[in-house]
């Protein structure tokens, strides 16, 4: 199974259903220990470890897919948005543990400004060829230079063979 | 009876898809329209989506005009160097010049793109890559889109499996259809333009994995071809569909190789460790030199430098080593960049080498090529035969039909052959090399686009018709149909499998089946992607077997398994493009992506040419033929 679910620590809140990409994790049917989240399309399954990052009870975890991964080593993973830092620890099957952080965003998260609170564009700037915000008229020049252009001919001849 | 609840939903734009395409596409049009009903239907959740959901270590297309680093010009020459000669430079040129823009908001938005404290600028990965620190690149985008349409606006879970039609005007695109997977509601979406970002092709062709690791392809399983089904069922036009790609990549895992390559610039070797590139080099010059001199660019194409190495191969002197012995230092930041590579997008290459003990700062490691893929944004261009922008597209080709079919230009940028059908990222083709903030920057070229056309289309009602939605919909459904009416009637296999029943025939079975059918025939891995003429024509007759299968015997035992389904029903209708076009093609263009052994060199005399071709949904027939490449920029 590329990730599977621990039942003492799931609380069934649904986070790993909710951001799966892959539509694989979901709720188990019924069961005695209430609902759990279950992988349940494990060659579907990328392993691209939004479950793991997205659980907050750590009772995602993935272990390799068998047909080509040695067992006994892991990749674990804490993403925090407090922080806006990602921690990985790599554990190896003979011992070895590597530990790497790195920045995930440099601005606090809900933060970006939508479009629309700079002012309405002028419709005639529709037939032009720039888009948001690379002229002045349009809130500022992102490109950092004027737009390039080349000349094209109006009319191009060509033949076709074959 | 399947119980169905069906929904109107009525929007001025229609984006399907929220990916990099499909988020650019939502932030544009809110800007220019900010009292237009924008909806984003998405078959996952747009926080973690399509081809960017683990997240991404580099950005791809960079130019760093602020810093005179590149010109446009140098651009489209590479880019159009690195397709062997065939691309729409209009279509390059253009999302080129806007790309910088793109990655100016992405920094202000708050991904953290490496600084380079000397110079303001960024850090370099390679001459047209930057670096960044991307786990959580596509939440970022996503929130942009979230904030610009408003979350009630954004569909999550429904995938849309059909284009609906004008009733009046079989050109016209007016909607779509599709369903929540989760509760099963059928969406009926009625649009004045429908901008489709829905992604690239995966598991066409049979993945290398296997078993319970079969979705561990390159391009990820749920890149469905839905962008290239989709439009081929409706008759868009389509373009270049056989240029179908491969890339290699660090074994099993499938790790990137741009970090190592480029900025550790570490060295590929053969197993005795020497070069794979010099003992063919005469050969491939030979073959695949053509006008364009490709052989001897400054930056080789990656499909010669691919062929190459398997060359070295089938030698007996393979696999690829990537020397990371020479370049990583245990422990120093060389180290923390080569781990971060995986770690941002490919997480199970770490996976493996923890479980196999894998030093790389003392070992080589093995790189091989992927099976192939269908996708336009990539070092490939398959997808949908767009206009380009009114001030860089020829406006009229003479000498050619004045037929969208053959002509650069009528009227709206990105738009299809089809009016009001829009196309961006790997959905656009002939215009590779957008990769992630050139697919976004395409989205907002077409969203602007769109919004153009519905002002100059005010007037216009869209219309859809009950009978074309209803049958549409029974449709849909009849996989589940056939699955109630037909339960219980054979009890056979593991409760772990589909059951063996032979009037039915599930998803996985329908997909093994096609995969199959590729790789064998269509240049996949096991052939050492050669093929030929009647190897082709075989896929062709297996194909259409494949294809009455499924329209008689589908079936879904749930929503779920709906998805599935019609996942596999695009993706069969794309592997049929591709065969079709690559059995049009009478040349080896790109011989790393496959080899026409019946013609294996590149012909400039007679195929420096796009091939398009169009589907009709009624007769299943297709047409096929040539439009010249017209150079912009200087050609070779
Ligand atoms: C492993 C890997 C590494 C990469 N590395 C880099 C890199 O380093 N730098 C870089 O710039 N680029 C990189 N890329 C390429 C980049 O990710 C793509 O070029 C880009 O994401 C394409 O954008 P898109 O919008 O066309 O497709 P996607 O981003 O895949 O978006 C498609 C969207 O459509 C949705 N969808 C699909 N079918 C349907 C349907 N039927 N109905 C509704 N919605 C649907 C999907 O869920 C998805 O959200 C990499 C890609 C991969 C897979
Ligand atoms: S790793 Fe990704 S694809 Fe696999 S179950 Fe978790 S979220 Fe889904
Ligand atoms: S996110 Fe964690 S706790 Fe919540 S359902 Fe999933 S596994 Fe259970």
């Amino acid at each position: 199974m590329p990730s599977y679910v621990i039942p003492a620590r799931c609380t069934g809140c649904g986070d790993c259903v909710n951001i799966c990409p892959s539509h694989i994790m979901q709720f188990t049917k019924t069961g005695v220990f209430g609902r759990k989240a279950v992988n349940i399309e494990p060659e579907s399954c990328w392993e691209c470890y939004n479950c793991v990052k997205h659980c907050p009870q750590g009772a995602v975890q993935i272990r390799g897919y068998a047909d080509f991964t040695p067992l006994g080593g892991a990749v674990e993973v804490y993403r925090d948005e407090e922080t806006n830092r990602v921690y990985w620890t790599i554990r190896y099957r003979n011992g070895t543990v590597k530990h790497f952080v790195f920045p995930i965003r440099t601005t606090p998260w809900g933060s970006i400004k939508p479009p629309h609170e700079t002012p309405e564009p002028p419709k005639d700037m529709l037939r032009t060829p720039y888009l948001s915000f690379e002229h002045e008229k349009l809130g500022g020049n992102k490109l950092g230079v004027e737009l390039p252009r080349i000349k094209v001919p109006e009319m191009v001849k060509v033949e076709v063979r074959g | 009876m399947v119980k169905t609840r069906v929904r109107y939903v009525d929007s001025d734009i229609l984006i399907i898809g929220g990916g990099m395409a499909g988020t650019g596409a939502a932030w544009e049009a809110r800007y220019w329209c900010r009292n237009c009903r924008i909806i984003l239907a998405e078959k996952a959740n747009i926080n973690r989506s399509g081809a960017v959901a683990m997240g991404l270590s580099a950005i791809n297309t960079y130019l760093g005009l602020r810093c005179k680093e590149n010109t446009v010009e140098d651009y489209v020459k590479y880019v159009r160097g690195d397709l062997m000669g065939v691309v729409r430079e209009d279509l390059v040129y253009d999302y080129a010049r806007h790309v910088d823009s793109t990655v100016h908001l992405f920094d202000e938005w708050g991904l953290p793109i490496w600084p380079e404290p000397k110079t303001g600028c960024y850090v370099r990965e390679g001459k047209w890559q930057i670096m960044i620190h991307g786990e959580s690149y596509k939440a970022i985008v996503a929130e942009a889109a979230r904030k610009a349409i408003g979350d009630e606006n954004i569909l999550n879970r429904v995938m849309v499996t059909h284009l609906l039609k004008s009733p009046t005007n079989p050109n016209r695109v007016v909607g779509a259809l599709g369903f929540n997977a989760n509760d099963g509601a059928i969406y009926v979406f009625r649009a004045k333009a429908v901008i489709m970002a829905a992604g690239g092709g995966s598991q066409i062709y049979r993945p290398r994995s296997q078993g319970e690791g079969l979705g561990r392809s390159w391009y990820p399983p749920w890149s469905s071809a839905s962008s290239y089904g989709m439009m081929i069922e409706a008759g868009a036009v389509m373009t270049m569909m056989e240029a179908r790609f491969v890339v290699p990549r660090f074994k099993d895992g499938y790790g990137p190789v741009g970090a190592y390559q480029l900025l550790l610039k570490t060295r590929i070797s053969n197993v005795n460790g020497q070069d794979f590139w010099k003992p063919h080099l005469d050969e491939i010059r030979k073959l695949y030199s053509g006008k364009g001199k490709y052989v001897d660019l400054p930056i080789t194409p990656t499909t010669l430098r691919v062929y190459a190495q398997r060359l070295e191969w089938m030698a007996g002197r393979g696999p690829s080593l990537m020397r990371t012995d020479e370049t990583v230092k245990k422990g120093t930041e060389s180290e923390a960049v080569a781990f971060e590579d995986f770690l941002d997008m490919t997480i199970s290459q770490v996976g493996i080498w923890a479980g196999q003990n894998h030093e790389p700062s003392e070992r080589p490691y093995e790189v091989i090529t992927t099976e192939p893929y269908v996708m336009g944004s990539h070092a490939t261009e398959c997808g949908a035969w767009a206009s380009g922008p009114e001030d860089l597209s020829p406006r009229v080709i003479d000498g050619l039909p004045n037929d969208r079919r053959y002509q650069y230009y009528w009227g709206y940028n990105r738009m299809t052959t089809l009016d009001g059908l829009f196309c961006a990222g790997d959905a656009c083709g002939a215009n590779p090399h957008k990769f992630s903030s050139g697919s976004f920057t395409e989205g907002r070229l077409a969203a602007k686009a769109a919004v153009l056309y519905l002002m100059d289309h005010s007037d216009e009602r869209v219309e859809v018709d009950r009978q074309q939605v209803d049958s549409l919909t029974a449709k849909l459904i009849e996989p589940l149909e056939r699955w109630e009416k037909g339960k219980n009637t054979v009890v056979t296999g593991p409760g772990y499998m589909h059951p063996i029943d032979p009037g039915k025939m599930y998803w996985k079975q329908g997909l093994f089946r096609l995969q199959k059918i590729m790789d064998e025939y269509a240049g996949g891995w096991s052939t050492m992607y050669i093929t030929n003429e009647w190897m082709l024509n075989r896929a062709l007759e297996l194909i259409q077997f494949l294809k009455e299968d499924f329209i008689k015997y589908a079936v879904a035992q749930d929503w779920h398994e709906l998805m599935r389904t019609w996942e596999l029903w695009h993706r069969i209708l794309t592997a049929e493009a591709v065969v079709r076009h690559m059995q049009f093609r009478k040349e080896t263009r790109w011989p790393g992506y496959y080899v026409r052994a019946d013609y294996p060199a590149l012909d400039d005399d007679n195929w420096h040419v796009f091939v398009n071709s169009k589907y009709d949904a009624e007769t299943g027939r297709w047409e096929l033929w040539k439009v010249p490449v017209v150079h912009i920029i200087e050609f070779p």
